[in-house]
């Protein structure tokens, strides 16, 4: 364990680059843990951090908060906004509230992990790369096109806590272009829902273990019961292959 | 072989043996990554298959008696301008295999190419050349956001020192970088000749959207690193490596559609780089899905000079489209330092052929009118212009920054002067040349040391040329040409052409 140092910030109105201006000096002189308070939509909070460090965040962070990311564990007490986790490389957010569009776009480690529900265009081009296997779990439902171009890593789509009560658990275009990686939804989905070629499938016991490790990560970090979670069955999504566009062409 | 089906019979090339010169060695036997050439066992010579040829010449450059010669195949379709052979060949292929036609390289499509359109002013008498053989020349650019006017304060003594913060800039010794090609689309040994040849002539290369092999990472004073929808082996280091960080949004020979990097072509060097797995396509969607506004584009703009702690310029890359100058004011407005223009005549390592030949506008029309759009604006001080797309030699550099560019990229030229001879099959990864392939017996074909020496080669000529041309009109500086359309004279272009380009016809 490195040795911890603690700082309390209050974002209030300062302009994001100050702010993160601030936290990076901070991060050089070897400050670990941060509390952020008042935060209100400052955009980039932890984006490009790397190492061990801890973000504690009250209020709404804004638009791309941990985006390339590699390492540091945030926990937002409130909701987040857009392009959380863009590209991101390692390290852990949690989310008690809901999260807006694009969230961990082309991430490819860590775990991004959101209490309720979710925008459009979540976990588009995730991919996987070794022991890189990025995860994200949404408690609630989420919009169109989850998981598009999905080129590996898992999301897991549990549809319990979830403001809009009647919203399929998935928007359309589930999916769409997938190659990569695996899909875990809680209950059922709607066929029409998913992308072209794609069906959702019985889980076996392999994959009951790995979304009930998932699970059980997801539930301490946000005080579930992941008893209650694990009492539905869960259908998985997989790609139908890994070159889906590999017989769409002919050379000229 | 009679009673083939017709579109074998139409193939594109014939391959010329000269029996008495022919010694069947078999060196195009092995050169040949396609097997037109072969060993008849039965008759214990080498022959060929004429339907197989991709017309190369790798064979033909490195047959030891010079028994081969390459041709278009002479048989022709009855003569018809409407139906002309290519449309029979493809309507042939696509008939057989439901297919979308994939191209390689530019287009080689018969649209008018304005270089050759607009003739460079000289010095006669008056205002007198300047040989730049005696005089020195300024070649230096720096790439970057410019300040709108610029303060300087004198200390106690007198001395000037510059208040304004500057943005940070690309330094260039000669206004011509290497363009964007991805690791994977081209091999390993390339990158590193274009890291070298860019170290040793003082310009930049771009990684392409394949991200940036480790041992390349101490060539980052002339590297820019190129962020696209994939986002592949895009990571904090990787955002730090480089001088400039581009944001690739379009692309030339393929606006507006995305790219898919074969699995064939994802060996584990590849992969590892990428950091995608083994064999899998790596698959670039069309739009980057973070994207979808002018504020979004911002959005991704801040992030990497956030992720980047400000100290490089941030490029945005897009197509030369119908609407490019509103498209690349939106972008400037965006916080973009660079704005790179690709032309229509890009090259590619694999595009839709349609929508190659068929979708963006040339790169001379598109420069001419960015540059003004965005002097009208007041904005053209916020960013650099680079064109890319088609530039051929170094008169056509010096027309594109008359026309308004900063600099120049070019691919294409790079991929020639390696040995590339624009056959176009870039997309196979069968590159008998060595260079669009990652098949570790091909690319061997390609000695970074001698490929790079050919790079700097390149450089250094195309420099020279510029200040010949740049002293004949007696300027010794390129920042005197830049946008100065007063040096450039259209012929045989109509008056909206001449107007689009913001040049007089040649005579006035």
């Amino acid at each position: 364990m490195t040795k911890r140092e603690q700082r309390t910030l209050a974002a209030g109105r300062t302009y994001y680059r100050q702010f993160n201006e601030e936290i990076r000096a901070l991060v050089r002189e070897g400050v670990t843990d941060f509390v952020i308070r008042e935060c209100n939509g400052q955009r980039y909070l932890a984006t490009a951090l790397e190492g061990d460090l801890t973000f504690d965040i009250h209020g709404v962070p804004g638009q791309d908060l941990a985006a390339f990311m590699r390492g540091p564990k945030i926990r937002v007490r409130n909701n987040a906004q857009d392009g959380v986790g863009n590209t991101m490389d390692g390290g852990r957010i949690i989310i008690e509230g809901l999260a807006g569009d694009v969230i961990g776009y082309a991430m490819r480690g860590g775990e991004i992990f959101i209490k309720g529900d979710v925008g459009y265009r979540v976990g588009i081009h995730m991919k996987a790369y070794l022991d890189h296997q990025p995860k994200i779990v949404v408690g609630g439902k989420a919009g169109d096109f989850l998981g598009e171009y999905m080129a590996g890593g898992i999301i897991l789509l549990l549809g319990m806590f979830s403001d809009k009560p009647d919203a399929p658990v998935a928007g359309r275009s589930l999916g769409t272009g997938m190659h990569g990686g695996v899909i875990y939804v809680r209950g059922e989905v709607p066929e029409h829902q998913l992308g072209p070629g794609l069906h959702a499938q019985p889980v076996d016991s392999e994959d009951l273990k790995v979304i009930g490790a998932l699970v059980e990560d997801y539930a301490k970090e946000l005080k579930l019961d992941s008893k209650e979670i694990m009492s539905e069955n869960f259908v998985k999504i997989r790609p139908f292959s890994h070159r889906p566009y590999g017989n769409l062409y002919v050379p000229c | 072989m009679l009673f083939q089906p017709v579109n074998k019979n139409y193939h594109e090339f014939c391959i010329d043996r000269d029996p008495d010169l022919c010694i069947s060695c078999k060196v195009c036997v092995r050169q040949c990554s396609y097997q037109a050439h072969f060993f008849d066992e039965a008759r214990q010579k080498v022959v060929h298959d004429n339907t197989k040829c991709i017309g190369c010449h790798r064979c033909e450059a490195l047959c030891p008696t010079a028994a081969l010669n390459i041709r278009n195949k002479p048989s022709d379709f009855r003569t018809n301008k409407l139906w002309r052979p290519v449309f029979l060949q493809n309507i042939y292929k696509q008939a057989d295999t439901g297919g979308v036609l994939l191209a390689g390289m530019g287009s080689p499509v018969d649209i008018p190419v304005y270089w050759d359109r607009m003739l460079l002013d000289a010095s006669q008498v008056t205002n007198p050349s300047i040989d730049p053989l005696r005089e020195p020349m300024e070649l230096k650019t720096f790439l970057g956001a410019k300040p709108r006017k610029i303060s300087v304060e004198n200390d106690k003594n007198g001395k000037p020192s510059l208040k304004t913060k500057l943005s940070p800039q690309i330094e260039l010794e000669v206004p011509i970088m290497f363009a964007a090609m991805s690791f994977g689309a081209i091999n390993f040994n390339l990158h590193q000749a274009m890291a070298r040849a860019a170290t040793e002539t003082g310009v930049v290369y771009n990684t392409g959207e394949g991200g940036l092999h480790k041992s390349l990472y101490k060539y980052g004073r002339n590297t820019i690193v190129q962020v696209a929808s994939g986002r592949f082996g895009v990571h904090l280091d990787y955002l730090k490596a480089g001088v400039g960080i581009e944001i690739k949004v379009g692309q030339g020979a393929k606006p507006g559609i995305g790219g898919h990097l074969p699995g064939e072509k994802i060996n584990d060097k590849v992969s590892e780089t990428r950091m995608v797995p083994i064999g899998s396509d790596a698959i670039s969607p069309a739009p980057h899905h973070d994207i979808y506004s002018i504020e979004d584009l911002l959005q991704l703009i801040f992030a990497l000079k956030e992720a980047s702690e400000y100290k490089v310029p941030v490029a945005v890359k897009i197509a030369a489209v119908h609407n490019v100058a509103a498209i690349a004011s939106g972008i400037v407005r965006a916080g973009a330092d660079i704005v790179t223009i690709d032309g229509m005549r890009g090259g590619t390592g694999a595009a839709p052929a349609m929508i190659r030949d068929n979708v963006g506008i040339p790169i001379e029309l598109a420069l001419a009118q960015v540059d003004q759009r965005l002097r009208d604006e007041g904005i053209r001080n916020q960013a650099s212009i680079v064109a890319a797309g088609g530039i051929r030699c170094s008169a056509d550099v010096v027309k594109a920054i008359a026309l308004g560019a900063d600099a120049v990229y070019i691919g294409t030229a790079t991929l020639i002067a390696v040995g590339c001879t624009i056959c176009g099959r870039c997309y196979t990864g069968k590159c008998p040349w060595g260079i669009a392939t990652n098949d570790p017996k091909l690319s061997k074909r390609q000695n970074p040391d001698i490929a790079a020496k050919k790079l700097t080669n390149l450089i250094h000529a195309w420099g020279h040329e510029i200040e010949e041309m740049l002293g004949g009109m007696g300027l010794n500086s390129i920042e005197s040409l830049r946008g100065n359309r007063d040096k450039l004279r259209g012929v045989g272009l109509s008056d909206t052409e001449l107007d689009i380009l913001g040049i007089k016809h040649a005579g006035r």
